[in-house]
């Protein structure tokens, strides 16, 4: 795993990679956007707003998988002072704030025409938008600071605390009384969805997992780079 | 002809869902071009400023270093 995480190598072999993963991502979302739009059967009660799960369920998960991913690399940079830790917490959070901040407009848009209202502060969408203000803080303090060592350590902390909203985001649908529809893909005894929709829905998902890793490779070696000049520019100022 | 417009329409949920599609859309390609172009902007700059140091260190005023 270290071998890997070397800057440099990481340079190397994601630049093989990135052509891979833009390609997957864009053959995924063309199979992903045709059965979502035309091919797949509009819901028996919803008829075809349910499309609008195609795009909001996906963002919605990639939203949790992201501060996750992004409060792990967060942790192992605090503990490990790993640098491409930091990098890939760093990068993450813009990509996860795009996530929550889709998921939340989307879900707006769904919700007028299913529950008759674009917002309600019930738990699901309430702990979302707090999901949203997270990553916010979180880009915020990480750029606060001149020393790009501290900003990381200090949005880190800021990163591990916010972790406990993920519980409460994912269970908030089964703890409080809320409009938001429980669980229907992961749960005990298996999907209560129809494969028709199952399908396009998990390719979705495939195609927001690649756009991910592809936007984050990207930005890890963006910020890299920045890391390269920054020592060229101290070089150059103290000899 | 009629089967695009029942498309568009989505059984009067149009409004909705393609608004829906094309928010996804707009921000995952926005960032996307946001995080290249910073990229190649820096690539940029890096070579840019290691070329300077090439030059400086060959150049006999700095050969002292």
């Amino acid at each position: 795993m270290t071998r890997f995480a070397n800057p440099n190598r990481f340079l190397r072999w994601s630049g093989r990679l990135l052509p891979w993963l833009a390609a997957a991502t864009i053959l995924l979302f063309g199979v992903g956007l045709y059965l979502a739009l035309i091919a797949s059967p509009p819901d028996y009660q919803q008829g075809e707003s349910v499309r609008i799960m195609y795009v909001h369920v996906p963002a919605a998960w990639m939203a949790l998988f992201c501060y996750v991913a992004m409060a792990g690399a967060a942790a192992v940079g605090l503990i490990w002072r790993h640098p491409l830790a930091d990098i890939v917490a760093k990068a993450s959070a813009p990509i996860g704030a795009a996530f929550t901040l889709l998921a939340l407009v989307t879900g707006a848009l769904w919700g007028k025409p299913m529950w008759g209202t674009w917002w309600v502060w019930d738990a699901r969408l309430t702990s979302v938008l707090v999901l949203f203000f997270l990553y916010l803080g979180y880009i915020a303090l990480n750029s606060a600071f001149d020393d790009p060592g501290r900003g990381a350590r200090a949005s880190a902390i800021l990163a591990l605390v916010g972790l406990v909203n993920v519980p409460i985001i994912k269970f908030s649908v089964d703890w409080w009384y809320t409009l938001h529809q429980p669980a229907s893909v992961i749960r005990a005894g298996g999907p209560a969805i129809h494969p028709s929709m199952l399908w396009p829905l998990l390719l979705m998902a495939a195609a927001f997992t690649c756009y991910y890793l592809w936007v984050l490779a990207v930005r890890v070696r963006g910020e890299i780079v920045a890391h390269k000049i920054r020592a060229l520019r101290l070089r150059q100022a103290y000899g | 002809m009629e089967s695009l417009v029942t498309f568009v329409e989505m059984g009067g949920y149009g409004r909705f869902v393609w608004p829906a599609f094309a928010v996804t859309a707009l921000v995952l390609a926005g960032l996307l071009v946001q995080s290249l172009r910073t990229l190649k902007g820096r690539e940029a700059q890096l070579s840019l400023l290691q070329g300077s140091l090439d030059r400086a260190r060959r150049r006999p005023a700095g050969a002292g270093r």
